[in-house]
């Protein structure tokens, strides 16, 4: 009789399964919380947000999402019923508060900053990444391992540490607080993780496949474009998706080195702020919406999620 | 479509010619491959670094770039660790290091292990743990400063609600003993998962005959787990404990954002004091110095650190 059709003696007890149950989804919902708070102060009136005891219970607004997208200022009631009648439910929300909207704020501006950095970013660091990790799978290179490691070490210094010389040295070139500046950056620290993923990935496929394509009279660089890049794409993907997330969710080089016009999201949304303190439902509607791409990647994800984070090391 | 161009050319070219379009060496290719991956990095990383070296035997300031530069020789390096505020500094990023790792560990490797379990719907779940990991250190950061407000926050009544402290009296920020562990509560909330995720690996890695064996010479629940799960995933724990080691070493953008440092400088870790020394204080030269001696440190125990993994791998 074979073990494992039949009943396995390793497999856990029915009871130790339900605690273990239990006990996971417990951690689980403890964990989540903190996100569904933010998801929940997103839609409450200002007022709400900072009520004591914290409301569970509430009226939903989308006021939060007003303020983010506007800048208001205040003035007189007189002022405002001189005014024509609201244009809008943002509007209307505003003025019961005796404000008008100014203008827009600088949420969307930023926003767009962090999708043309991220993209920019990840598309030369995968492409940069792709054609090294096929040389250094497929080639003998000298120092191979040396090359990589230096790659890899790359990624260990502080980014204050780094951040002290690019600046200065940004400074001379014209490239402070420039998209192009930043994409060069986020390229240069996400390289090294392509690298080392992409190569992983590509040692998995068989080398047959490009010696029968050049038996068959395909170069080497037309067998790398024809047999390798179509077999690699669930990697490359994987792997831009890795280098996407790090590029929007970096906050130290930001911080840094942009302060106005490539500024990303990251350093912006915490400067958000209304009369007398943090405006946090407007927070937490700017953290929301700069928050859903990555729940939505991470969920996509969650199959290539081990060998990202451990650039590659570990592959199940 | 590229190829197609190359194939064009090469007919239209000469024989010898032609081999060179057509066929470029094996060993061209790969320099050809690496090489721009290699220079972006030298330009990026490395440039950098040599002129961050330079820096640091010298006193330039960033913000005043006309004024002459004076080589110090070793002057930086010398006063920096005779600093009394860089050691505090040091020992507080130890403290956050050590509780952090530990905490992570534990509760990571333990979460692993009950998900190992395979009751009904673990996959699920596993995805929900593994969120908070995902998303980005400084706006997550940000928004617990709204749930660590004294009262209104939610940490804060939660907290009164169990242990029935007055809810304005849980100042989890601007209590100078509770604020280390307010952020070292954040970190550990964020990369639990990633310990958890990298133990699970380690776990499933073990093959089942062992325990087989193990049931058949009758070894007890406890006996298996420390003779078999545990060395056997002990490389996976000591990897997931190299990365995160190096990652909090460097920590900044949650810290930055929720205390800054602060109260005082309690939680200044590392990378803030160099933050301050370096775009507050503006004194470039030195904090260059001290960037280095973090980088050799962080790189230095790393490569030690390696050398122990490998030993364990081996066994």
């Amino acid at each position: 009789m074979s073990l494992t059709t039949a009943h396995s003696v390793v497999a856990p007890s029915t009871n130790s399964k339900r605690i273990a149950g239990v006990l996971v989804v417990g951690y689980a919902l403890i964990s989540i919380v903190p996100l569904l708070w933010i998801f929940a102060t997103s839609f409450k009136t200002p007022p709400d947000s900072i009520a004591y005891p914290p409301k569970i219970v509430f009226q939903p607004s989308i006021e939060g999402y007003c303020n983010l997208f506007t800048t208001r200022t205040r003035q007189t009631p007189e002022y405002i019923n001189s005014l024509g009648p609201a244009t809008g439910f943002c509007d209307e929300t505003v003025r019961k508060r005796n404000m008008v909207i100014a203008g827009p704020s600088n949420f969307l501006p930023r926003f767009v900053n962090s999708l043309i950095i991220a993209f920019g970013s990840t598309f030369c660091a995968v492409f940069l990444g792709t054609l090294s990790a096929y040389g250094f799978s497929r080639f003998k290179v000298p120092l191979a391992d040396d090359l990589l490691f230096f790659i890899l070490s790359t990624r260990m210094m502080p980014p204050i540490a780094v951040a002290i010389p690019i600046y200065l040295m940004y400074r001379e070139l014209g490239l402070s607080d420039t998209a192009l500046g930043m994409i060069l950056l986020y390229t240069a620290v996400n390289v090294s993780l392509a690298v080392w993923l992409l190569k992983g990935f590509i040692d998995e496929i068989p080398r047959e496949y490009e010696e029968a394509a050049m038996i068959d009279g395909y170069t080497r660089l037309q067998a790398f474009w024809r047999t390798v890049l179509p077999q690699a794409t669930t990697g490359i993907a994987a792997t831009a998706i890795f280098c996407l997330i790090f590029a929007w969710n970096e906050y130290a080089f930001a911080a840094l080195l942009t302060s106005g016009t490539a500024q990303t999201a990251p350093p912006f949304i915490p400067t958000i702020i209304g009369e007398g303190g943090q405006d946090w439902p407007a927070v937490a509607a700017g953290t929301t919406i700069f928050l859903v791409p990555i729940l939505v990647f991470t969920i996509l994800l969650r199959k290539q999620l081990l060998r990202g984070i451990t650039f590659g090391a570990v592959r199940k | 479509m590229l190829n197609r161009t190359a194939d064009n050319v090469a007919r239209a070219t000469p024989e010898p010619l032609a081999k060179k379009i057509r066929g470029i060496s094996d060993k061209g290719l790969a320099w050809l491959f690496i090489s721009p991956t290699i220079l972006l990095l030298l330009a990026i990383n490395i440039f950098p670094l040599f002129w961050a070296i330079y820096l640091s035997f010298t006193n330039y300031r960033a913000n005043r770039p006309n004024e002459v530069v004076k080589n110090l020789g070793l002057a930086n390096y010398r006063r920096i660790l005779g600093d009394q505020d860089i050691w505090i500094a040091m020992q507080t990023t130890a403290h956050f290091v050590f509780w952090t790792i530990l905490l992570q560990t534990v509760i990571g490797f333990t979460l692993a292990w009950l998900i190992d379990r395979k009751f009904r719907g673990h996959a699920f779940w596993t995805t929900i743990i593994l969120v908070p990991m995902m998303l980005s250190p400084a706006v997550v950061g940000n928004f617990w400063r709204f749930l660590y407000e004294p009262q209104i926050g939610l940490f804060a009544y939660a907290v009164s609600f169990v242990t029935g402290i007055p809810p304005t009296n849980v100042q989890m920020l601007s209590n100078v003993e509770l604020a280390p562990w307010a952020i070292i509560i954040v970190d550990t909330w964020m990369w639990t998962p990633y310990v958890m995720l990298i133990c699970l690996a380690g776990l499933r890695s073990i093959p089942e005959y062992i325990y087989e064996a193990a049931e058949v010479d009758r070894a007890s629940n406890w006996r298996q787990f420390w003779s078999i799960t545990l060395p056997m995933a002990l490389p996976f724990i000591m990897l997931a404990v190299l990365f995160r080691g190096i990652e909090n070493f460097k920590m900044f953008d949650m810290v930055n954002l929720l205390t800054g440092g602060g109260p005082g400088s309690t939680t200044e870790v590392a990378s803030i004091t160099l933050k301050r020394q370096a775009f507050e204080s503006w004194r470039t030269g030195y904090s260059s110095a001290f960037a280095i001696i973090l980088f050799v440190a962080v790189f230095g125990l790393a490569n030690i650190y390696v050398k122990a993994l490998n030993k364990v791998k081996q066994r």
